[in-house]
């Protein structure tokens, strides 16, 4: 069983997952930030390898992808890094990028090589479920990677069922159909959206992300899901410092508090 | 061979839809109603009209014989030149803004390169009357300065788009991004044979009105709908695939795509996809694009705006892949002379995307009889610029 199936037994509310760009601000900055993510009590984190075309990011982690690709950062470079990840680390860690670096990287040697590191999961958000099912899936499932799958308000039931099907870890349930960094969707029919997807009985966990910035936006989601992710709002709080890392612990606690 | 796009979405190994979850919702809605609506007959009434009395179709295809006399063969030119707005690209806007409608969608979002799509768009916009947002790289609206005035001028909103290269594949990226914001009222109207599927197919389709009235003035000129080359330039390659749509399965013509190859296809400023680009995906399809080893995709440079882009559509990296097209490399320099060539020998001023087309004439031999059709895409009011600098006019 993988590390992140047994987080989801062992925890049913309040799970906080980060991302952050892999190699920004700083090309050694990824395990660095990692480390203090889990000190600090994140349940789990999304380590996002950069692409030049990142189109459903807002403008926060497109900088973020650009200044990492400047750095240097590169899948070969990222995998080298995290050589030494199970032996800092002991929380669940997934990939997230885009499906063109994957490729060029051969998806099977991408999940092998993510296997041997000890990554738990891999988000990639323009992989269709078509391709993922055809070409891909087998990779995936014998490197015992989970591939997650994002849901919107305008995914249809049917389509909910099938993703949660060939899920095997959670499902990623987008607080409104937009790029990363906007604020969180607060209106009603938001709230009859989570509510149409929780009462699905899903066999995945469902954890909200986008839009999901501070300890408010953090607590409503927990309404109805059974944590969120923080993406644009950590990544700028790491641009906005000096010295990040430091700053790592008091964003955690707000968002927790 | 199967040269056409399969029930998958496919072009051979090439084309599907690589899209964010946001962005499936439209993407099936298009995928499920295109084929039905284009098959209405007040769809085709509406199009075949607009077509003929607002655009100015069909468009001629004309004998140039100076130019003819001048490479031994007997070279006609399809004058998409001679469209409302300039170029091909009005085919597609008109038939996807008729789309829209009978989709009932009430904004419009496009990208634009050199702006002639840009254009196109706005153009069809304040035709219906519907709301117009044009994303275009900040690099390239000070680059194409009348064309966003034309834009302006027709009620679009321009908006620069500042990431990235700040160039066409930005503005790509910031229309998807819009489309991913605006997920219900919204209608993207690609300006290419790019995106995910059902875009491709569904741009060349539009577009496949230059080969369809081609074959018809071809038996009207020679008694024969079957030239012996076809040629285009290719940057996403919408004309190409309009001008090649109809001879696909006609084998013995052979059909030639012109691509960029700026200063040279090694010298690290080209836009020479088929060459230097590898499969991956690019803006929603699998096809080939200029990449690093590591998938980030590389700036393509071109003197023409128009064919300044890292990719090729599906369909073409499958013609491509099966050799049913030959692609070949076209410098700044060479494309430049074969404007001033066009200019001189005949008095139409090309596109100097077009001038990529007629630049190949000097590599090929003739037999006197051969039939050469040659896309004339675009008209190079546009270029002035750029010609007065180069050939300091």
């Amino acid at each position: 069983m993988n590390r992140l199936k047994q987080l989801f037994e062992k925890k049913k509310n309040n799970i906080l997952s980060i991302y952050f760009t892999a190699g920004y601000p700083e090309i050694g900055a990824t395990l660095k930030i990692a480390e203090a993510l889990e000190k600090s009590g994140a349940d789990f984190l999304e380590i996002g390898f950069p692409y030049s075309d990142p189109l459903a990011d807002g403008p926060v982690i497109q900088k973020s992808s650009h200044v990492a690709i400047e750095n240097g950062m590169t899948l070969k470079v990222l995998f080298e890094q995290l050589k030494d990840l199970r032996s800092k680390i002991s929380i669940p860690v997934l990939l997230m990028g885009y499906a063109n670096p994957m490729i060029q990287f051969g998806v099977s040697n991408f999940c092998k090589a993510a296997k041997e590191v000890g990554v738990d999961g891999v988000i990639v958000p323009d992989l269709p479920l078509y391709e993922y099912e055809e070409l891909y899936k087998d990779d995936f499932i014998s490197n015992r990677l989970s591939n997650i799958f994002l849901v919107t308000p305008q995914t249809s039931e049917e389509r909910i069922r099938k993703i949660d099907e060939l899920s095997n870890g959670f499902i990623y349930l987008l607080s409104s159909s937009s790029t990363t960094g906007k604020d969180l969707n607060t209106s009603d029919a938001i709230g009859d959206y989570y509510n149409r997807v929780k009462n699905m009985n899903l066999k995945n966990p469902l954890i909200i992300g986008f839009g999901i910035s501070d300890q408010k936006s953090f607590e409503r989601a927990n309404q109805y899901a059974n944590g969120a992710i923080v993406g644009t709002a950590f990544v700028k709080t790491l641009g906005n410092e000096n010295d990040y890392l430091a700053q790592i612990p008091e964003f955690i606690r707000k968002i927790r508090a | 061979m199967n040269y056409r796009i399969d029930d998958r979405g496919y072009y051979g190994d090439f084309g599907g839809a690589y899209i964010p979850e946001m962005l499936y919702p439209n993407i099936e809605e298009l995928r499920n109603e295109y084929l039905k609506i284009i098959a209405q007959p007040d769809f085709q009434e509406e199009f075949k009209s607009l077509l003929k009395d607002y655009v100015g179709r069909p468009s001629p295809l004309f004998l140039a014989k100076r130019l003819s006399e001048k490479y031994g063969a007997q070279i006609y030119l399809k004058r998409e030149d001679l469209n409302h707005t300039g170029a091909h690209k009005i085919n597609n806007t008109i038939g996807q803004i008729i789309l829209a409608e009978k989709l009932g969608k009430k904004r419009i979002i496009a990208e634009t390169g050199a702006g002639q799509h840009g254009v196109a768009t706005a153009t069809v916009c304040a035709l219906k009357g519907l709301e117009c947002v044009i994303y275009m790289g900040e690099v390239d609206i000070q680059r194409q300065a009348p064309n966003v005035a034309r834009m302006k001028m027709m009620g679009a909103k321009v908006v620069p788009a500042t990431s990235g290269s700040k160039t066409l594949k930005d503005a790509t990226n910031e229309a998807m991004r819009d489309w991913i914001n605006n997920p219900v009222d919204t209608h993207y109207i690609i300006g290419s044979v790019v995106g995910p599927h059902p875009y491709p197919e569904m741009v060349s389709l539009f577009q496949s009105i230059i080969s369809e009235e081609t074959k018809k003035q071809l038996i009207e000129h020679t008694g024969n709908d079957q030239p012996d080359y076809v040629l285009a330039c290719v940057g996403g390659g919408s004309n190409a695939m309009g001008m090649f749509y109809h001879f696909l399965d006609d084998e013995n013509v052979k059909l030639i795509g012109a691509e960029a190859a700026g200063l040279g296809v090694n010298s690290g400023h080209s836009a020479a996809t088929s060459v230097l680009g590898k499969e991956g995906v690019l803006h929603g399809s699998r096809t080939i694009l200029m990449q690093t080893e590591d998938g980030q995709v590389t700036e393509p440079y071109s003197i023409s705006a128009g064919l300044d882009y890292p990719g090729i559509g599906p369909q073409h990296a499958h013609l491509h892949k099966v050799k049913r097209v030959e692609y070949v490399s076209i410098t700044d320099d060479e494309a430049m002379q074969a404007s001033l060539e066009l200019s001189k020998l005949e008095g139409i001023i090309p596109a100097i995307e077009s001038a990529h087309a007629l630049a190949q004439l000097k590599k090929m031999t003739f037999k006197k009889e051969d039939v050469v059709v040659i896309c004339l895409s675009g008209r190079g009011d546009k270029d002035l610029d750029t010609f007065m600098k180069y050939f300091n006019l």
